[in-house]
């Protein structure tokens, strides 16, 4: 299980087979399920332009490790990858990545949205969007169910 | 006693400072904390959340000499 913040831009994917080159989960997993969150250039109002996220350092980490414990443990995962982008982000860059394996695909899938919807609703990131009115705090996230 | 208290985000903003030490009557609870600091401050600032230790609580939890209290708004990472 790996759980990260990072400030440097990343290739999910290029983390992701990076990630799975130090895995020995070879002939025990069947499954792998990815969520990649990437910066759009709109919102429902807005053109945007760029997006600062900031996050409460040792919080952010200790939720995060929190859920992807759990999750381990609930849906008998062989592992779990979570990367968050903090900092200034640009337009098409990746803002998160999570990444679930297990023997079978119904643990892999629900796992991934479950990590990934805990994470939206509760572990301590904020957005502020760069729009083409001026920089704003986004107030709340979409719904994801 | 003392506590320490971290802000995040348009709270942080809106306050102008990102951390605080104060000194409090003991056994305080988290939400009478709120209440003095927006007081204080003459702010108004809807949905806070509040966490002491760097976990959620409740309004009611009552602090502790040394607690790390935390109130920023609701949350929008991912």
């Amino acid at each position: 299980m790996r759980i990260e913040i990072r400030e440097q831009p990343f290739n999910a994917y290029a983390e992701i087979q990076r990630y799975l080159d130090g895995l020995t989960i070879a002939g025990k997993c069947g499954a792998t399920a990815v969520f990649v969150g990437t910066m759009r250039d709109f919102n429902e109002t807005n053109i945007i332009t760029g997006m600062t996220l900031e996050h409460y350092p040792g919080m952010t980490e200790k939720h995060l490790n929190a859920i992807a414990g759990e999750a381990v443990t609930k849906w008998q995962l062989l592992d779990v990858l979570i990367l968050h982008r903090v900092g200034k982000i640009e337009i098409a860059e990746d803002i998160v990545l999570v990444a679930t394996w297990s023997a079978h695909r119904k643990e892999a899938f629900a796992s991934c949205r479950d990590i990934m919807e805990q994470l939206k609703s509760s572990v301590p990131f904020w957005k502020k969007e760069d729009t083409t009115s001026g920089a704003k705090w986004v107030d709340k996230n979409t719904p994801g169910y | 006693m003392q506590v320490s208290i971290k802000y995040f985000a348009s709270l942080r903003e809106l306050l102008g400072e990102a951390s605080a030490i104060v000194d409090i009557e003991d056994n305080v609870t988290v939400n009478a904390l709120w209440l003095l600091i927006i007081k204080r401050k003459n702010i108004e600032f809807d949905n806070v959340m509040m966490t002491v230790n760097m976990e959620y609580v409740k309004p009611e939890h009552r602090l502790k000499p040394g607690d790390e209290v935390g109130f920023f708004p609701p949350v929008t990472g991912g």
